[in-house]
């Protein structure tokens, strides 16, 4: 017979054992908050093709055809703004849901008990299936455009993976605090609007390449590494992108990832506390 | 077999007050004050952290197949115990040893998201309170037939009546056979037949030795269920045993609420400058041995009220309510000249008349039969205990009132067997 010894402090030994064991649940919440995405929508899914391409042509329109920004790279800025909207929308959505996760689920965090990382890894569920339908139809616009994929993406599943991460570990920070000071719930939407601008999303990494702090850039934003590398993988014989920038990426993701979940552990007990 | 053996729990919260500025009460005054704040800095107000024990040094055991049944009033600390048992919280302090799965209900329907269907719904309520997905597949069936909606299986939950999505939610839960069945106040929900249901359920879990922590305000239920009580207090275990036993010493410390309201003066007394209350109070005829009004007790409602005005043609209007606000009469006396000074008015409820449950009483005082001078909103609270003989059935008997109706039944021809 299975038996629990509740202590204080005891949750601690049996966590990771516990998360296995309720990963069925963690099946059941991803696909509840993908059903309820796109309940009572008309068009479903389909939203997920529609939400990046009407973004794609407005930047098109706003920073091609309006703002005519300088094109240094020798890539059409429709596909250097598609490729990294694509990416934006996964990290940014990531970031959103994960921050969310937990005053979200106030319900269940103060009524029953399972491991509570399980709300923030379930709360990825939605914006990887929108990335997935993105990517699909991202492909036929690339050979389309002339820029017929390569062997490289193969690599993709990697930067997705680093950018999981990297939106994970950022997001779970918020979510433990947002539990007791609703203050950062006002931050995470100026962080993802503000991040598109810092981060080379909407126009070529090669604009601000040459400019003398570009190194120090490269350093305190691990996302434009990971940006640079998913371009990589998609655009034949993208030549901005060096193996040795997404260094600095892996590192500062390894490092806040271990961090984050080492706070959020610190905060979970007390969420039902305060929420 | 022990199955739950809990040594010194303890639970401390932390509450902060905050002195100085903020103590508004209107909503114009929290709005400044709410407003003051944002500009001044939190320190410069004196905070103080006060512990608060939500428990202290509980201790007990609890054998395999028991009914607990946990009472006491509110704030006495059993729903803290009841999440630090389904380890929704951590204690501060001590060791709980638990053999066997265990399932909480605390809620009817948790997790339960409006958008998704009913069938949705049970495997997501399902998967959260811990049960497999081929468990829930094989109890399927089963769980539509007792929350009976085969028809709304596949409309959104939040178009079900609250008696549907209620019933749905019960209906899992009572479907999830686990080794310790944890429960809070679900009962509270639901008509009564639907209450009489789950009691049954429960019982029948009992029986195939299942143990079940039972926490209600329902004392009649209680006694219906539970083979054990836990009587908590402040956050402390007063008594466990056999439930009546339990039963009478926590009736014994709660019936100590006044079965009057009175007051000295007029300045302190609630009431406007034409009348002001002076007392109201129950007066029980009680039968020989009784110390509670049960629904066997006749009593009087008296009432005195100061009246500043000069020849004025008054009367009383008294509401009888239940504590969830519904009316149940409304009787008024003749309407009089009265001069200043002291008014009273009486009236007799008779025995056998109200249902049990907790009833208040506000009244109005009115000026020529048309205009209210005040309205004493529940002027006195009460309680009318339960009592019943001849019956073995223990549910919350429905209805609030409880008349004695004769009744008589008899047969009327024998079937010759031939």
């Amino acid at each position: 017979m299975q038996e629990t010894v509740i202590e204080a402090g005891r949750s601690e030994k049996y966590y990771w054992q516990d998360l296995w064991r309720f990963k069925e649940l963690l099946l059941i919440l991803a696909l509840r908050d993908i059903t309820v995405k796109y309940k009572q929508t008309f068009v479903g899914i389909a939203w997920a093709i529609f939400r990046p391409v009407l973004t794609v042509s407005v930047f098109v329109f706003a920073f091609d055809k309006v703002a005519k920004i300088e094109n240094k790279s020798d890539i059409p800025l429709q596909i250097i703004i598609f490729t990294g909207v694509i990416f934006w929308n996964f990290f940014a959505m990531s970031f959103q849901q994960v921050s969310n996760s937990i005053t979200g689920n106030a319900n269940l965090v103060s009524k029953v008990y399972f491991p509570r990382l399980l709300m923030p890894i379930s709360s990825v569920a939605v914006p990887l299936l929108d990335f997935l339908v993105g990517f699909v139809v991202m492909i036929p616009f690339l050979w389309y455009s002339g820029y017929p994929p390569t062997i490289h993406i193969l690599f993709v599943p990697f930067f997705l993976i680093l950018s999981f991460f990297a939106s994970f570990s950022l997001g779970v920070i918020f979510a433990s605090l947002n539990v007791q000071y609703r203050d950062f719930q006002q931050i995470v939407p100026l962080i993802v609007q503000y991040g598109f601008f810092v981060c080379p999303i909407a126009y070529p990494i090669a604009t601000i390449q040459e400019l003398s702090w570009y190194p120090i850039y490269q350093w305190i934003n691990p996302l434009a590494g990971i940006i640079e590398g998913f371009r990589w993988c998609l655009i034949p014989e993208y030549q901005y992108f060096q193996w040795n920038t997404i260094i600095p990426s892996v590192v500062f993701v390894t490092i806040t990832t271990i961090l984050s979940v080492i706070f959020f552990r610190k905060k979970e007990n007390s969420f039902v506390d305060y929420i | 077999m022990t199955v739950i053996e809990a040594e010194n729990i303890s639970k401390r919260y932390i509450i902060d007050h905050i002195k100085g500025n903020a103590k508004g009460n209107t909503l114009s005054e929290i709005v400044t004050d709410n407003v003051k704040n944002l500009f001044t800095k939190k320190d410069s107000q004196e905070v103080s952290h006060e512990d608060f024990w939500a428990l202290k040094d509980v201790s007990f055991k609890i054998e395999q197949g028991d009914r607990v049944g946990i009472i006491g009033s509110n704030g006495a600390g059993k729903s803290t115990l009841l999440k630090v048992l389904s380890r929704i919280t951590e204690p501060t302090h001590g060791r709980i040893n638990i053999k066997g799965r265990v399932a909480s209900l605390l809620e009817v329907g948790t997790g339960f998201h409006p958008e998704l269907s009913g069938r949705e719904n049970i495997f997501l309520n399902g998967a959260i309170l811990g049960m497999k997905r081929q468990d829930i597949k094989n109890q399927f069936d089963a769980i539509v037939d007792f929350a009976g909606v085969e028809q709304f299986l596949d409309t959104p939950v939040k178009r079900y009546s609250s008696g549907m999505y209620v019933r749905l939610g019960f209906a899992i839960s009572a479907h999830l056979e686990p080794e310790i069945l944890i429960v809070d106040e679900v009962l509270a929900v639901g008509d009564a037949d639907f209450q009489r249901k789950c009691l049954g359920k429960m019982k029948d879990a009992s029986t195939s030795g299942r143990t079940i922590l039972f926490v209600s305000h329902n004392l009649t239920a209680v006694q219906g269920l539970c083979n054990k009580g836990m009587f908590m207090k402040k956050g402390q275990l007063i008594e466990m045993g056999e439930t009546n036993q339990v039963l009478a010493t926590y009736l014994s410390h709660v019936q100590k609420t006044a079965l009057e309201t009175w007051y000295l003066t007029p300045e302190e007394a609630p009431g406007n400058d034409k009348v002001r209350l002076k007392s109201i109070k129950l007066v029980p005829q009680f039968l020989n041995g009784q110390k509670h009004i049960d629904v066997r007790t006749k009593f009087r409602i008296q009432i005195e009220f100061w009246n500043m005005m000069e020849g004025a043609n008054l009367n009383l209007s008294l509401h009888l309510n239940s504590l969830t606000g519904e009316c149940i009469f409304n009787i008024g006396t003749a309407s009089k000249s009265f001069e200043k000074g002291i008014i009273t008015a009486e009236c007799e409820i008779p025995d056998n008349y109200l249902n049990d449950g907790s009833y208040s009483i506000s009244f109005m005082v009115v000026k020529d039969t048309s205009s209210a001078v005040f309205n004493f909103e529940e002027a006195l609270i009460f309680e009318i205990e339960d009592y019943r003989e001849g019956t073995s059935w223990y549910g919350k008997w429905p209805g609030y009132v409880r008349p004695k109706i004769d009744f008589p039944i008899t047969q009327l021809e024998l079937e010759s067997v031939s």
